[in-house]
This record gives structure tokens, C-alpha cells and sequence, in this order.
């Protein structure tokens, strides 16, 4: 277990290492230049990429402590688009606020609506005995059909999330530009993937989480209050995934549209499946793909002769595809993930 | 015969034992405890006592309501009625965190340790130490060692280890000190001995004595005659959820205990007239055997089983037994070497070229994964690997009147005790579902049974029943080889032994040759 965690974290790292040097190399080597290089590592493609990635990031920490806490979560999708709706309901009723009030209000609707889902999943899993997969499955209906029908395409949000720029790193070249002169949610992602994976590894709920996920009867005849910290996590999660959906109207749209998320909670789950159920390994997985989705954005602006536009498309999809596929079988699922625990069973 | 009257009438009923010294209130009191599960009464009506400073043994076989009545007393399942009393304080528990608190501390049959984190971790889980919200390790290890370092080398382990990687033996006491380290004043085992071998169980049982002497109580559940006389103060019988007898190990015998077990004299060895072996029936050359994570888990094994012997392979859990099982019923692939099976190679065949062409029977280790459809009724499940050859098909379509006469016979031959053979087999105890795939593999002239942990798990009655088959089996010129866990059934049944010790065989010899402490040696990998 310890290798597979090292190994994803390492590929998280090296992964983001490569993107920065690929960063330096094109703005101070004669590689500037060069047209593919310049796509590849350019500040645009770059830029897009970390855009990309921390939906993906929250919606794949929400997934994460669902699941580390032994309870599947295939609907991070529904998670997501109810966080965005909640967010531009909120945001579209104070459009005669302030700007700041007004997307402080989304953020906590984002929020609070995003713990209702997780809240929900838990009930329906835990007090109510449901499939976990078709719990799941049934929160991505529920979000979808609620936003679709309350959803009025007339209406207009104002306003989005600005850059906050972090004094004095900001001013670094290539780094401060990519890295710390972004809006605030993508700062609160790359902090709740450090807090996240600090808290799993050194504190007493992290431990405790760890210990239902594997085996929660163990936990129980210790002492731990299993179902207690499976409805924390659970609605925590619910939280975080909600956040991401709200990034998209809060801070990278600044509108909603009726399936939104398209597909991002999936690649989320692929996400935390490729980061081992790790948020180091989540964030390089999330990294990966959203680079993969910039890449590919890059290829069609460019229109590049020598590739078909269709392939083109291919790329994230492919890109997710082998990510999960060549690690089938190199990562391990917590042990107890799917079983709901019962403590009174005969043996 | 009933025992109760029996233990009354040599004046051993708990109220009136007057022979323990300096310890007049009993520290743990069981009054009245029934439990109820959907259909079963598991516990009727349970009165218990234990005193501080002593270990209190109890007996039951598997089914009788032991483990029950513990999972009542830590707080794992509450009564249906009745109550427990700590200390003279009535405990009110409503989870295991209750029971930890009043310091009721106990061992489960199957540890209940979390594999993928380290020793330490397992320890403390529940009960560590954090500063500013952090965790702490070093000072939980201080602790740790400190508890350890008091039982002088009896307690120590490697706090750093990973669960995975440890001996069942290392596990138990990871779990002991999980206990004390909890502050146990109440320890509980559940049949702690049956991953040791001999040598294990003894110095487990001068750790639980070293225990007792500082005051501990301790109850220790096993179905072992041999044990309760060995370590226990005193012995409460349980049968069929009821408080059958007490007794003490001076004042009574294997013999008399089985029958307050089992409620009738049952008898304790299998009669059995020395065999004739005649030609090897399957032949292991060299074989090799890899577990799923790619580990070594049968490495270069060679050994034949002649017609007519029963070779048992003895061996602690872990060491390759399943494995090597596996690859010689088709359900695990062979990694090198050669399986012939009555002269003809079946290295790489399938299971079922293996089980139906070749005529092996197979009682697997784990009767609900690889033995019987729960769900399915007793006639289905005793017809799953005949189902698609006459008689019982006929056109693509089953013969539903076939599979009930041949259920019938199966059911009154091998004393399948259902309602009606419609019946779902999920529902039937534990020993009828066993003797019913023992029934559907034991075919007449079949050249091979292949049995795995044959009894584990089932009623007394059941045991000496599925003995006598195997035995039978045998004598009619069948090869039997026979893996087990339990030493008693190995020196029971086998004409040859043989251990499995990481992956090797080691010690094969006949059986008149080996006893209980070479056994014992040998599974603890120190060939003699």
C-alpha cells in the first residue's frame, strides 16, 4: 500500500515538475520559438490546464473521503451539478447585491447544497440499506432533473470570481503568473488536497478514516463510532465535491448551463481511482487529464494540419482511458468499499 | 443423561464454589441474557460470574451461543433480555465503546485488525494520542513498549510492522496488547488457539496465567477438551444457548465434558483398521504455485497419494496450503511442475476436466465461496456439477424427478437433516450444509477426494460423521488427501503427514511416526 501511495505521489509530482520546467524552457530557452513546443508548454496551454484540473480536484477529494470511508460514490457527478445550480440560483437571486456578497452567498450555497447531496447518499446508504451504486446513481438523476426543470435560460448571472494575486509570489516569473495569480476556489483546491492528505496520514480522524474504509468492524470493537464518521465524511465530501461544480459557475463561467458538468464527476472518480485513493495522487491524475483536455483545446485552435479534428477530440478520452486501464490492477480499493457495515451479523 | 444436575450434584454450580480465595465479588455478572436472532434463540436465559484473578473456560461446540454471549458482554450486539454487570454496576452498552470504557477488553475468533496499517497503528486505533490535534506517534510507542517491556519477552512485537506481513501467531498478540493497552481488566478470547500450534498454545497459556496472577479476568472460549484442562480455573458448558454445567478441571474428564457439550457420549477417536495402499493415484512433481500478488505461495512440492491412504497435510494458515489445493483442483493456474492424476497430466486442466472427467471430488476450505449456492435449494446444490449429464438432464432440459430421487438418497445417506429438500440450503446449520457437500463429492468410485478443512466450523456430531465417510472412502480404495489446520483431525484420520511450511512440504512421514509436538516443530517450521 505504501509503495502504490509513493508511486502516485510521484507521478504527481513529476508530472507537475515536467509542466513547469516544459514552462521555463519557453520562456527564457530559444525554444519560444518552436510552434509544438510553444503549445505544449506555453502559459495558455498551461493556464487552461490547471482550469481544467481543479474541478476535478474537488469533485476527486469528495470522492476520496466518501470512499476511503468505505462508502462508493459514483455520483460526484450529481454532486457537482447540484453545487453548481445551488451557486447560480444564489448568485442570480443577489444579482442587485455587490459583486462580493453576492459570490460569497454562491460559495455558500455551493456548499451547503453539496453536503445535502453528501448527507443524502449517506442516509440512503447507511439508514436505508440502498445499493451504493444505485444510490449514486440515483443522486446524478435527482440533480439533473431538478436543474433542468427549475432552470430558466433567460436569466443571467453577473460577475465571476477575480484573480487574487498573492503578493510577492505573484511577482515571480512563470511560476507566479501560473500558480498564484488565480481566483480564490482554485487556491482552496490545491490547499484541501495538502490538508486533506495531511489529515489522512497524521490525525486521529485521519486514521480512524482509514480504519473504516479497511475494515470497519475492526474499527467498531475499538471503539471508533463507524456510522458516525461515515456520515461526517460522507456529507464533508458532499461539501468539496459541491465546490468543484460551483468553481465552474463561480469562477470559470460565471454561468450556468443545463448539463454543465458533463462527465466531469466520472473523470473525478477516474481520477481518485488513479491517484490510488490518494489526494496527492487524485491531484497528478487531475492534472493529467485537465492537461490532456488543454492539449487538446490547443490542436484544434491551431488547427493542425498532420492530425484529423475527430482525433483530436479523442485525446482526454483516451488519455483517461489508458491513465485507468494500465493501472488495473496496481492500485488497491480500501478494503471494506461497497459493504455496508452492519454490526450485528452472526459471526 | 442432563449435566446440569450432574454439576449440582458435585457441588460445583457457580453460587456455591467456595474455594477461591480473596475474591468474594465477582467482577463480571451475567443475569438472565437471552438473545434473539430472526428465527434462532442464540442465548437463553444466561447466567454467568467471573471473579477477578482467574480464568474461566467456556465450552460450548460451534453453534452453541459462545461467541454470541461475548459479542453481548463487549457490546457488539445488545440483549434481547437480561442484564451484565461490571463491577456491581449494571453496564448499559450500547456499542463496544461502552464495554472499552468499563474494561471489558476482547479477543475476536477472526482478529479484528486492519491489515494494511502497522501494528502500532492498530493499537492505538481508538485510543490515541494526539497533541494539537496531531497524531503522536512516539509517545503511543513509549507506551506501547512500556506495556510490552512488563511481560519480559512473552509480549513483544514490532510496532512498525505491517499486519499483512505477520504470523497468525505475532497477530494474537497484537490483539492481546490491544487489550491491555485498552486498560482490560475483562479479557475475553475467543478461541484464540486455533491458528497456534502446540508450542504457541502453550505459551500463550503461561501469558494468560501471568495475566491472571495480576488480577485479570479472563474468559477463553474454545471447543478444546485438552486446553480447558490445561489452563482453565473453572469451566462453564454452554449448549444450544443454555448454561448446561459448571465444572473445574480437577473434577472432571474429556470424556465427561463431551458429554455435557454434546449432550450424549460422543466418541472421541475415529475407529479405523490400518489401510492398503496400492498405486499412486496423483502424482506432484516439482510444482510451483504463485498467489494472486505474484508471492511464492507453493514453492517446488513434490508427493504422491496412493489408493487407499489418506495423506494429511498439516500446516498454520498462510503457508500455502489453499494454494496448493487450488492448483490441484483447476482453480488456480500452475506456475511450474507437473499434476498427474491417475497416470494422465493435468497440470493445466480446467476444474471441470479435473472434477467430472478425471473423478476427483473436492470438499473446498471455504464452503460458501466455492461449495454450495446458497440461495439454491438442498436437490439443486446436490446435483451442481452433475446437472448437465444423464440422468438428470435429458434434451437440454433437467429432469426435476431424477434430481429429487437422487437428493433423497444423497440426504438419507449422508443424514442431511433438512425440512423438505426444496429448501433453501442457506437456511440449514452449518454442519448439514457441510455434510451436504460432502454428500455431492463423495461419489461412489470416484478415484480422488480431495478434502480441505472438512469439518471446520460444524457440530461434534457432524465431525465424527464426515470422519467416518473419510475414512470409509478410503477404505474402498480411494485416495484421500486431506488438508487441515486442525492437528487433531490430521492425527485422526491420516496414514501419512506431511507440513506445509512457507511454501515447502516438509516432515512427510507415516503417521505412526509423528506425534502432537513433532507436528507442532514442524508447523513452526523446525524440522526435527
Amino acid at each position: 500500500m505504501a509503495v502504490v501511495t509513493q508511486s502516485t505521489a510521484r507521478f504527481a509530482a513529476g508530472l507537475s515538475l515536467l509542466l513547469l520546467a516544459g514552462a521555463f524552457l519557453v520562456e527564457y530557452a530559444p525554444f519560444a520559438d518552436i510552434q509544438p513546443i510553444r503549445m505544449l508548454f506555453g502559459e495558455n496551454v498551461l493556464n487552461f490546464a490547471l482550469r481544467a484540473a481543479v474541478p476535478l480536484i474537488l469533485g476527486a477529494l469528495g470522492g476520496i473521503l466518501c470512499e476511503r470511508s468505505g462508502i462508493v460514490n459514483i455520483g460526484i457527478e450529481g454532486m457537482m451539478l447540484a453545487g453548481a445550480f445551488a451557486a447560480f440560483v444564489a448568485k442570480n437571486a443577489t444579482n442587485h447585491w455587490a459583486l462580493g456578497p453576492s459570490l460569497l452567498l454562491g460559495t455558500c450555497a455551493t456548499l451547503l447544497t453539496g453536503a445535502a447531496m453528501g448527507l443524502l447518499h449517506a442516509l440512503f446508504c447507511l439508514r436505508f440499506g440502498m445499493d451504493q451504486i444505485i444510490s449514486g446513481a440515483s443522486l446524478i438523476l435527482l440533480s439533473m432533473g431538478i436543474s433542468a426543470t427549475f432552470f430558466d435560460e433567460n436569466t443571467v448571472a453577473v460577475g465571476k470570481l477575480a484573480p487574487w494575486p498573492v503578493p510577492l509570489l505573484s511577482a515571480w516569473p512563470v511560476i507566479g503568473p501560473l500558480l498564484f495569480h488565480k481566483p480564490p476556489i482554485t487556491y482552496v483546491a490545491l490547499l484541501a488536497v495538502a490538508v486533506v492528505g495531511f489529515a489522512l496520514a497524521h490525525t486521529r480522524w485521519g486514521l480512524r478514516t482509514r480504519a473504516i474504509g479497511e475494515h470497519p468492524r475492526a474499527a467498531d470493537t475499538a471503539g471508533v463510532a463507524v456510522l458516525r464518521l461515515q456520515y461526517l465524511n460522507t456529507t464533508l465530501g458532499g461539501a468539496l465535491a459541491g465546490l468543484g461544480g460551483g468553481y465552474l459557475v463561480l469562477e470559470a463561467v460565471g454561468q450556468f448551463q443545463e448539463g454543465m458538468i458533463a462527465g466531469r464527476g466520472f473523470i473525478a472518480l477516474a481520477a481518485v481511482i488513479f491517484g490510488n485513493w490518494h489526494p496527492v495522487g487524485a491531484l497528478g491524475a487531475s492534472l493529467l487529464f485537465g492537461y490532456a483536455q488543454a492539449v487538446h483545446n490547443e490542436l484544434l485552435l491551431a488547427q493542425a494540419p498532420f492530425l484529423p479534428r475527430h482525433f483530436v477530440s479523442m485525446i482526454p478520452y483516451v488519455v483517461t482511458v489508458i491513465a485507468v486501464a494500465g493501472l488495473a490492477g496496481r492500485v488497491r480499493a480500501p478494503g471494506s468499499l461497497g459493504q455496508p457495515y452492519l454490526r450485528e451479523t452472526e459471526a | 443423561m442432563n449435566a446440569a444436575p450432574l454439576a449440582e450434584q458435585i457441588g460445583l454450580r457457580h453460587q456455591s464454589a467456595g474455594n477461591r480465595r480473596n475474591m468474594p465479588y465477582p467482577v463480571l455478572e451475567v443475569r438472565g441474557v437471552t438473545k434473539h436472532f430472526p428465527g434462532v434463540v442464540a442465548n437463553r436465559n444466561i447466567d454467568l460470574d467471573l471473579f477477578p484473578g482467574e480464568i474461566l473456560a467456556v465450552l460450548g461446540e460451534n453453534g452453541a451461543g459462545k461467541s454470541t454471549l461475548m459479542n453481548i458482554i463487549c457490546g457488539l450486539h445488545p440483549p434481547t433480555s437480561g442484564s451484565i454487570r461490571v463491577g456491581g454496576r449494571r453496564l448499559e452498552c450500547r456499542s463496544p465503546r461502552d464495554a472499552i470504557a468499563a474494561g471489558i477488553a476482547m479477543v475476536h475468533q477472526h482478529f479484528q485488525l486492519v491489515s494494511s496499517m502497522t501494528v502500532l497503528e492498530n493499537i492505538v486505533l481508538g485510543a490515541e494520542t494526539t497533541r494539537r490535534g496531531i497524531l503522536d506517534p512516539a509517545t503511543d510507542e513509549r507506551g506501547v513498549d512500556e506495556l510490552c517491556r512488563r511481560f519480559g519477552g512473552q509480549l513483544d512485537i514490532n510496532p512498525q510492522a505491517v499486519i499483512d506481513d505477520l504470523p497468525m501467531a505475532m497477530r494474537l498478540r497484537v490483539e492481546i496488547v490491544k487489550a491491555l493497552y485498552r486498560g482490560a481488566r475483562i479479557l475475553i478470547l475467543d478461541e484464540p488457539t486455533a491458528v497456534l500450534t502446540p508450542q504457541e498454545t502453550g505459551s500463550l497459556f503461561q501469558l494468560l496465567r501471568g495475566l491472571r496472577n495480576q488480577g485479570t479476568a479472563i474468559i477463553f472460549i474454545t471447543h478444546k477438551l485438552r486446553e480447558v484442562l490445561d489452563v482453565a480455573d473453572r469451566i462453564a458448558v454452554l449448549r444450544q444457548g443454555e448454561v448446561v454445567g459448571h465444572t473445574r478441571p480437577g473434577a472432571t474428564t474429556e470424556q465427561a465434558m463431551a458429554t455435557m457439550m454434546v449432550g450424549r457420549a460422543p466418541s472421541l477417536t475415529v475407529p479405523k483398521v490400518p489401510g492398503v495402499p496400492g498405486p499412486p493415484m496423483l502424482q506432484v512433481d516439482n510444482l510451483t504455485v504463485h498467489r494472486n500478488d505474484g508471492t511464492t505461495a507453493v514453492d517446488r512440492i513434490s508427493f504422491e497419494v496412493h489408493q487407499g491412504e489418506i495423506l494429511g497435510l498439516a500446516g498454520g494458515q498462510d503457508n500455502g496450503q489453499t494454494e496448493l489445493i487450488g492448483a490441484l483442483t483447476g482453480l488456480r493456474p500452475v506456475s511450474s511442475g507437473t499434476v498427474r492424476l491417475n497416470g494422465h497430466d493435468t497440470t493445466h486442466a480446467s476444474a471441470r476436466r479435473i472434477g467430472r472427467e478425471g473423478g476427483t471430488g473436492h470438499i473446498p476450505e471455504d464452503r460458501h465461496t466455492h461449495g454450495m449456492v446458497e440461495g439454491f435449494s438442498v436437490a439443486q446444490n446436490l446435483v451442481l456439477n452433475l446437472c448437465n449429464r444423464p440422468p438428470f438432464t435429458r434434451w437440454g432440459l433437467l429432469r426435476l424427478e431424477a434430481i429429487r430421487a437422487h437428493a433423497r438418497r444423497k440426504a438419507a445417506a449422508f443424514d442431511i437433516r433438512a425440512t423438505s429438500l426444496e429448501q433453501p440450503l442457506g437456511s440449514l446449520s452449518a454442519g448439514n450444509q457441510q455434510k451436504l457437500v460432502v454428500a455431492r463429492e463423495m461419489r461412489d468410485g470416484l478415484p480422488l477426494l480431495i478434502a480441505s478443512q472438512p469439518t471446520r466450523g460444524v457440530d461434534v456430531g457432524s465431525v465424527e460423521f464426515i470422519h467416518h465417510q473419510i475414512v470409509q472412502q478410503r477404505n474402498a480404495g480411494q485416495a484421500v488427501l486431506l488438508a487441515s489446520y486442525d492437528l487433531d483431525e490430521i492425527l485422526a484420520l491420516a496414514d501419512r503427514i506431511a507440513v506445509m511450511f512457507k511454501g515447502r512440504l516438509i516432515g512427510l512421514s507415516p503417521a505412526a511416526q509423528v506425534d502432537r509436538n513433532r507436528l507442532g516443530l514442524l508447523m513452526a517450521g523446525i524440522p526435527a
